[in-house]
């Protein structure tokens, strides 16, 4: 049986994260983080963020500190 | 107007300082070392007769009639072979040239039919021409010998015929199809009086290499070659200088019309993008816009399974700003959104976004630029500082080496690709970066010193490998980098990793390493090396990536900043460039500032009198998701297919399907229009006042020559709707909105109709700093300061080969057509052209018993439809490749949700298919993929 689509949101915001891969961890959460903030519509980052508050299996680890950047009140 | 005669020296310019003094008839002229005699008359103001000489082509000095008298010389010079010397007397005008030229015409008139006052080219006839200024009075030979009036008219083309018997056998057809075009197509057959203009080997035009780009035509100083237009309309009476509406090299062009009827188009001289140079979809099919298919009135159905019914543009107009309040009444102000479309001009671009985001409130406006150069924009910005090509298209005239990565400019861009292969016969050397062996790669006079045959999908691993050579090699231009860049240090730690060596990646690529070293060594070692590059980089899974590795590699090697260097995106559609200059992208306002930026907004703000939303808005792909969720309820679409070119076909007609409202503006009923509810009629470039901004940043006027066929122009409809949702949005005329953009916009500050009218065009940035524009970028620093190197990881895509789907789908152009096909299609193109085919690789054809002709099913996990096959070995075996310009086949109905990861741009480039045999050749391939209900 095919596996259920992965929700669009998430798929893009692994997508991002594999490209800081490289990078230390806390780095590449920054990284993703201020990409997401200024490329994504605040509903697809609340999306994202709700997901990952409630441990959406699908997220990368990366992604997941990167959603928790996005949570925080902006600086 | 009257119709418009450019000058024609005789011969071409020649570079450099005006050092040499001749006298001609008595008048002093200065000119540049090595011009002819024949030009620099023409330059003081002398015309000398002439037929086989035109000043877009090399002397040739057949005709004899521009024979000319030297002081000092003996005989009579042809004054077109003839290069001035300093202190040289000629004389263009003495009794004897009188007389041999009067002896040249009458050989020429003694074997050409006399049929003047019924020729097409009866007006515009060199020939004609030269009888009269030579006095011809006679012709002593009769016209009862040897002759070749009975010769035969090729009428195979479907746009021009070649009348044999009218030929003087003057070469120029030949030597324009070499020296301008570069296909070498024609030549001459045969000696003596039986010398003739032969196609390829003695066949039709259309049986020859011809790709109609209508030089032959153009060089014509008879009616020999004739366009059919002529023929059937008579001599045009007035010509108004425009933009072509195709690809992104934005060639100029003469409309020559009859009244209001358009004749022909003819490459204007004076275009700085072509410089009198046209293809076969620029010259000839311009039909589409007076076609019977074109729908001229709005029309408005309740259910898209209920018949349309044609209203008035107030009840159109009405119904759609009632319809966007109310949806946003009940679902929210985000719950709207708008598309904008690269075929339509600088100002309806500028119009539509404004009217999302200021009249629907909302920063949900996105472009078709998203699935193609979205990435170029994110790349080059990450490294460069903005989204735009580096170089002029002229720059590719001081190219020592080209490097061209995911490109077919014979097809996509053919007038600029005649400039690279003119270089290239000069002796440039070329780099071929491409899955497939397109036409560059070797043809007449071409052929590529690397063809890196790299498998779809792994360009990141390619570009870093070459730059690990430039690297590790001591190939970096050390002293251009520490003086212009930044974050090199890291960058070449990075890329100095084992894991980017030619041998570590040529079992990723496919590439042989001693291949790839050596076109590194060329690219680096070249004095200038240019990189050109299209779809093939940026419509992957790591598109922005792509870039960025191309922009280091080119920073690394100091190929950054003059004449012939440089990175350069040959763009898709005519205003690509300009629609995302505009503020098409959610996240940008016009000239690529963010929407987060205080100050910025505030211009908008006050001008437009509304607030603007801080945050960035859908792009396409999230506005299907959030239609097909629920969140996202309504759409105007500007000038845009994309049922048809959007990928995964299924996904897209879901996310149509579940939206409440959906407007569409285009010239013709399309695929999208099956999923509308409300139909805008557009007009066709002939009747658009704007402008248009091709791939070199360089701003043309796009001129109507009739007033709009629907009554309307786009950005008035534009404008009205917005002023119905309660928005006051107003311009008088194109030009305001010009002004607008100019007064909002700092790299358009300097830009108005009135300067495109004085000066033809202008390339950004083009403001108090540079008043003219600008040619070349980065000349003395990046537009971001320091040139920013980025690490550029190669990750893979996801989508991979399986034993279900075990073959890789790539897609592509052809010369004829053009992208959708909406406009290609319903002209004479389709001669060369009427469907979509397979190429595969013979070996993965006769492992599944499918010869040459067949149809066959083209599955992927998400979709499958059917085309006829062609058997090539251009593919790699286990790639195959498909052009979109049909409906009926609906390449994208098999390719997926892939995109980039920087910017979402499709990953058109890398699909897993599997090709079956389905039916015997002689049957049609069936009309398969994702429709509405009700529609078929």
């Amino acid at each position: 049986m095919a596996p259920p689509p992965v929700a669009a949101h998430v798929r893009l915001a692994n997508d991002i994260a594999a490209q800081f891969r490289h990078r230390d961890p806390a780095a590449a959460a920054a990284e993703i983080a201020a990409h997401i903030r200024a490329f994504w519509d605040p509903r697809m980052r609340a999306r994202l963020i709700e997901d990952a508050e409630a441990g959406h299996g699908g997220l990368d680890p990366l992604t997941v500190s990167a959603a928790a950047l996005l949570a925080a009140p902006a600086r | 107007m009257t119709l418009i005669k450019e000058p024609d020296h005789g011969t071409p310019a020649r570079p450099g300082e005006a050092t040499v003094a001749v006298e001609i008839d008595g008048t002093e002229v200065l000119v540049p070392e090595g011009t002819s005699v024949m030009r620099a008359a023409s330059e003081a103001g002398i015309d000398i007769p002439r037929l086989c000489a035109t000043d877009s082509l090399e002397a040739f000095g057949s005709c004899r009639l521009c024979l000319v008298d030297i002081d000092g010389r003996k005989g009579t010079p042809a004054s077109c072979t003839t290069p001035v010397t300093p202190g040289m007397k000629v004389r263009t005008q003495t009794p004897e040239l009188a007389g041999l030229r009067r002896g040249v015409m009458e050989l020429y008139i003694s074997d050409h039919p006399l049929d003047c006052l019924t020729c097409p080219a009866n007006g515009d006839c060199e020939l004609q021409d030269m009888a009269g200024v030579v006095g011809l009075r006679e012709v002593r030979y009769g016209f009862d010998g040897e002759n070749h009036l009975d010769e035969p008219t090729d009428s195979s083309n479907p746009y021009f015929d070649f009348d044999a018997s009218k030929c003087i056998s003057c070469s120029r057809c030949v030597r324009a199809c070499g020296e301008v075009q570069g296909t070498f197509a024609l030549t001459i057959e045969g000696r003596g009086f039986a010398s003739k203009v032969a196609a390829g080997a003695g066949g039709s035009f259309m049986e020859s290499d011809c790709v109609s780009c209508g030089a032959c035509v153009q060089a014509c100083p008879t009616s020999t070659l004739q366009e059919r237009s002529v023929v059937e309309l008579g001599m045009p009476t007035r010509s108004v200088v425009t933009t072509c509406a195709y690809c992104g090299v934005g060639c100029s062009f003469k409309a020559e019309l009859r009244g209001d009827e358009v004749v022909r188009m003819v490459p204007y001289k004076d275009g700085g993008a072509n410089e009198g140079h046209s293809c076969v979809k620029g010259r000839f099919a311009f039909g589409y816009a007076s076609h019977p298919d074109r729908q001229l009135k709005p029309m408005v159905r309740e259910r898209i399974t209920d018949p349309w019914h044609e209203v008035g543009w107030e009840e159109a107009i009405g119904h759609v700003a009632r319809r966007m309040l109310d949806i946003q009444a009940r679902h929210g102000a985000g719950a709207i959104g708008g598309i904008t479309s690269s075929r339509c001009t600088n100002e309806e671009v500028y119009a539509v976004q404004k009217m999302v985001r200021a009249a629907f409130g909302n920063n949900n406006v996105d472009t078709c630029a998203r699935v193609c150069h979205s990435p170029t924009g994110y790349g080059l910005k990450q490294t460069y500082g903005t989204s735009a090509g580096t170089q002029d298209f002229k720059s590719v005239a001081k190219a020592d080496v080209i490097l061209v990565i995911g490109a077919n400019p014979t097809d996509g861009h053919p007038v600029f690709a005649s400039r690279m292969k003119r270089r290239l016969r000069q002796g440039a050397r070329l780099i071929v970066a491409d899955p497939r062996r397109i036409d560059l790669v070797r043809s007449p006079h071409v052929e590529a010193a690397h063809h890196l045959q790299l498998a779809p999908g792994t360009n990141v691993a390619l570009v870093n490998a070459l730059a690990h050579v430039v690297v590790t090699e001591g190939l970096v231009d050390r002293a251009f980098v520490a003086e212009r860049c930044e974050d090199f240090e890291a960058w070449e730690r990075f890329i100095a990793r084992p894991e980017h060596s030619p041998e570590a990646v040529a079992g990723i690529t496919g590439v042989p390493a001693e291949e790839l070293r050596a076109a590194a060594r060329l690219y680096a070692g070249a004095p200038n090396a240019a990189i050109y590059y299209g779809l093939g980089v940026t419509e992957h899974s790591q598109g922005s990536t792509m870039v960025m590795g191309m922009a280091n590699l080119a920073m690394a090697t100091g190929n950054i900043g003059r004449e012939g260097v440089g990175v350069n995106p040959l763009r898709g559609q005519n205003n690509v460039q300009g629609s995302c200059d505009m503020g098409s992208f959610p996240h940008e306002l016009p000239g690529y500032r963010h929407v987060s930026d205080d100050a910025v907004r505030s211009v908008f703000e006050t001008l437009w009198g509304r607030t603007l939303q801080p945050e960035p808005g859908l792009r396409i792909p999230n506005m299907f998701d959030s239609a097909v969720d629920g969140t996202f309820r309504a759409l105007f679409v500007h000038g845009e297919d994309i049922a048809q070119s959007d990928p995964n076909t299924r996904h897209v007609t879901a996310a149509l399907s579940a939206m409440e409202l959906v407007v569409v503006q285009d010239l013709f009923l399309n695929e999208t229009s099956k999923f509308a509810h409300v139909f805008l009629p557009g007009t066709s470039f002939l009747e658009k006042d704007g402008t248009f901004t091709n791939a070199e940043r360089r701003i043309n006027r796009v001129r109507p020559v009739m007033a709009p066929r629907t009554g309307k122009h786009e950005w008035q409809i534009v404008c009205e709707i917005a002023q119905a949702m309660g928005y006051p949005m107003k311009w008088d005329d194109a030009s305001q909105i010009m002004d607008e953009i100019a007064m909002t916009t700092p790299t358009f500050a300097g830009v108005s109709f009135g300067k495109l009218d004085r000066v033809g065009s202008v390339q950004w940035p083009c403001n108090d700093n540079a008043p003219e524009g600008t040619p070349i970028m980065h000349v003395d620093g990046f537009v971001r300061g320091r040139g920013r190197f980025v690490e550029t990881v190669y990750v893979p895509t996801e989508e991979r080969s399986t034993r279900r789907f075990p073959l890789i789908l790539t897609t592509g152009r052809i010369l004829s057509q053009y992208n959708v096909g909406a406009q290609t299609r319903r002209t004479g193109n389709v001669a060369w052209h009427p469907e979509d085919v397979l190429e595969l690789h013979p070996h993965d054809a006769e492992v599944r018993g499918i010869r040459d002709g067949d149809t066959v099913a083209l599955a992927s996990r998400v979709g499958e439809t059917s085309l006829r096959a062609r058997i090539d070995d251009r593919m790699p075996v286990g790639v195959v490749y498909t052009t979109f310009h049909h409906p009926a086949t609906g390449a994208n109905v098999v390719t997926t949700e892939h995109s980039d990861w920087a910017t979402n741009c499709p990953e058109y480039k890398v699909t897993a298919v599997q090709v079956a045999l389905k039916r015997p050749p002689a049957a049609e391939p069936a009309a398969t993929g994702p429709v509405a209900a009700g529609e078929r």
